[in-house]
């Protein structure tokens, strides 16, 4: 599996874990710091080497939705309107972390006298908004988080009483921050958690702020990921930052699980989606989200190759499911589909079996030959049951556990493939 | 908390009346009639601009406070004993939750899906202000079988009893789903269950593992606790740390889903997020925290069943 896959499993929702965020980029989040009266550098954005009109000695950052972009060469340094003409073009067009680089941040360049780190996000566990900052010069903050935890110092508030000024305050005093800089720093690091709080970010970071020799503070860079499920009222994105709602998600959907989700939404009733591709044989059709997860990990600890996975639920209509079942069946090299969810109580078996029965006629496939195993017991299981006792589909009821179902449908795909071999 | 439970429940009882706030919607009234079918005292419900209406035989107010005082008076009630659960639109989840607590409700279950993180944290804040509890948002209820269920949980009456059955076997779950095929696993094999949470999907949820813990080491009835963990978040490690540091008893079986998640490594949740979760949040970790403080490690799911009698005896 390779990492592409492991940014959108970890990005979007599985088994309901994650809610997805939509990041803004560099260049996005600094429009909103200066709005709000963070002062960030004089830039410009770019999307040719031609428009770069600027002179001195620059900083040329490719707008992408990831971090660690100065490691992987997507922030450098040019000294003059030519090198950094010639150095945009190679920019321009590369892939970096897996995006490609189609504008560039070009920012003057300033001397820099000290850097912190200000971030804000939230504690899940302990249910609290968790402000953190670190005084430390240059920091890579992953790596004081490794090393040096104590140098970071947090601080958990209330969003009912809201954070206020002198809180600020103390957390810049306790790193040992004093005089006009203490003022500076803290009245940015109480302007990033307005900003935290007003446009419902999951996270809000500038790292680093740096002071200049002539003792300005400024947002040298950061980032502002808001949650999608808040976006419904936070219009004032692209009416006056000019930000569009977007696709969100790190990674490019294939065109199979583009088609899955061109099919959940055929309607509103029920979900048949959050379908990933992987390269295997026994194509599932699983829910949900918990049960999901159960079977994937079940049928591999049996040795079975997986060759989608999906969560299914809400009580999905037999259309959706239909259309889901021929497009598994109809990806290269599926042989047999199996049909797991845990003990159903919105959705109906019923409607289930008969979605995945239509599915499988529909492709021209026998229902007794093309489906591995069905373990779908619950709400209207009897006449779920009859159902597909009618088109002689192996099914097992509520005394079969998901594991021991995946180990039937594991079994009956190896069989089958023994018997193509001949 | 001023709810004082009977033994073998820990969160509400047969004397518990229960309100739904958003009764008109569809998955409201359905959950409404599988609640009275199941035994569970439905007293009133609540839709702004649809009071008088009945759903069920359920009268319908405009507000909470109207709902609680007509049903107080009618059936003598006292207002610690109401639960109520919320049904409504993400956008107006917060203002429910609020209005509840506001007249001192003391229980909320809410089903609701997709509320901003934000809205969640402060419902969360106002209950801990007002001693209330908050089981959700995503979740889908609760059940103390036999005594009372709160939610969609277990979907129709017949299907409820089917899955669930009373004895000394706690359950909390991330997955609404999977909480009903943990409740059938051990009914199927004569292990009948105290109370079963579902304790909501979301990241942040009004009551977690670590939270609820305590209710079940407090219920001389239940004799052993069963988790369904699956990746990211720190909830696992934190009660891990809590069942070290309060050398916890009460046996806990943890199932962990999800552990092909793992095998694809170089993951970033943004630097703040890496600073919170530290390297944790992997089913690797979980379970090795699990392991490190005694909690039983369920390895496939049916594994649960040979672990619980372990410490019950069969």
């Amino acid at each position: 599996m390779n990492r592409v896959l492991t940014c959108f499993l970890f990005d979007k929702t599985v088994g309901g874990r994650y809610k997805n965020v939509m990041r803004l980029l560099e260049y996005e989040s600094k429009k909103i710091f200066q709005h709000h009266g963070i002062r960030i550098p004089r830039g410009v954005l770019i999307t040719s080497p031609e428009e770069i009109q600027e002179e001195g000695d620059l900083v040329l950052k490719a707008q992408i939705p990831s971090g660690g972009r100065g490691k992987a060469g997507g922030v450098i340094f040019a000294s003059g309107r030519t090198e950094a003409k010639s150095l945009a073009n190679r920019l321009l067009g590369n892939r970096i972390r897996g995006h490609e680089v189609r504008q560039l941040l070009i920012e003057e360049k300033l001397p820099l006298e000290r850097e912190y780190y200000l971030g804000v996000t939230y504690d899940t566990t302990a249910k609290t908004p968790l402000v953190l900052f670190s005084a430390g010069g240059g920091v890579d903050i992953e790596e004081l988080a490794k090393v040096e935890r104590e140098k970071i110092i947090t601080r958990a508030f209330k969003l009912t009483r809201g954070f206020l000024e002198h809180q600020a305050r103390e957390v810049v005093a306790k790193a040992g921050i004093k005089g006009k800089e203490l003022l500076q720093v803290s009245e940015v690091l109480f302007k990033l958690v307005e900003i935290f709080i007003r446009y419902d970010t999951t996270l809000a970071e500038i790292n680093p702020l740096g002071r200049t020799s002539q003792g300005e503070v400024l947002a040298l860079d950061g980032h502002l990921e808001i949650e999608e499920d808040a976006l419904y009222r936070h219009p004032e994105l692209e009416q006056v930052f000019g930000i569009p709602r977007r696709d969100i998600g790190v990674r490019q959907a294939t065109e199979f699980e583009r088609e899955a989700a061109r099919i959940d939404s055929l309607d509103h009733r029920g979900v048949a989606g959050r379908m990933i591709e992987f390269e295997g044989e026994l194509g599932l059709i699983i829910g949900g989200g918990g049960a999901s997860l159960t079977a994937f990990d079940a049928i591999r600890n049996h040795g079975g190759k997986p060759a989608n996975y999906c969560e299914i639920g809400g009580n999905p209509s037999v259309r959706k499911v239909c259309e889901l079942t021929k497009l598994i069946l109809s990806k290269p090299g599926v042989k047999q589909i199996a049909v797991i969810m845990n003990v159903v109580s919105n959705t109906r078996v019923d409607l289930v079996a008969r979605g995945v029965i239509k599915g499988v006629i529909e492709s021209g496939r026998l229902p007794s030959e093309a489906i591995a195993v069905f373990r779908v017991p619950g709400s209207w299981e009897r006449e779920g049951f009859k159902i597909l006792e009618k088109y002689g589909v192996p099914y097992c009821d509520r005394t079969v556990s998901i594991d021991e179902a995946a180990r039937r449908a594991v079994m009956r795909v190896k069989g089958e493939k023994s018997k193509v071999k001949g | 908390m001023v709810f004082h439970p009977v033994a073998g429940v820990i969160l509400a009882d047969e004397n518990t009346r229960l309100i739904v706030q958003g009764i008109t919607g569809r998955e409201a009234a359905t959950f409404t009639k599988n609640l009275l079918d199941y035994g569970s005292k439905v007293v009133a419900g609540v839709t702004p601009g649809k009071g008088g209406l009945e759903v069920y035989g359920v009268p319908v107010y405009d507000t909470v406070q109207e709902a609680l005082e007509r049903s107080e008076q009618r059936e003598n009630l006292k207002r610690t004993q109401f639960a109520s659960i919320i049904s409504v639109p993400p956008s107006v989840a917060r203002s429910a939750a609020f209005e509840a607590l506001d007249h001192d409700i003391k229980l909320l279950v809410i089903v609701t899906e997709r509320i901003p993180r934000k809205d969640v944290i402060e419902m969360v804040e106002y209950a801990e202000e007002k001693g209330a509890r908050i089981i959700g948002p995503n979740s889908l209820g609760l059940i103390s079988p036999h005594r009372i269920k709160i939610g969609m949980i277990g979907g129709p009456a017949e299907d409820v009893r089917k899955a669930y059955s009373p004895g000394p076997i706690g359950v909390m779950s991330r997955s609404g789903g999977m909480t009903t095929e943990i409740a059938n696993l051990l009914t199927l094999h004569g292990i009948g269950q105290s109370t079963c949470v579902s304790i909501g999907g979301d990241p942040v949820v009004g009551s977690n593992f670590l939270d609820l813990l305590p209710l079940f080491e407090k219920d001389p009835e239940t004799r052993g606790v069963v988790i369904f963990c699956e990746p990211g978040g720190t909830a696992e490690e934190r009660l891990a740390e809590y069942v070290l540091e309060h050398r916890v008893s009460l046996p806990i079986v943890a199932f962990v889903a999800g552990r092909f998640v793992d095998e694809m490594p170089g993951v970033r949740f943004g630097h703040a997020a890496v600073i919170v979760e530290g390297t944790r949040g992997s089913t690797r970790s979980k379970i090795e925290k699990f392991k490190e403080a005694g909690i039983l490690v369920a390895e496939h799911l049916s594994e649960i069943v040979p672990l619980i009698r372990g410490f019950l005896g069969s």
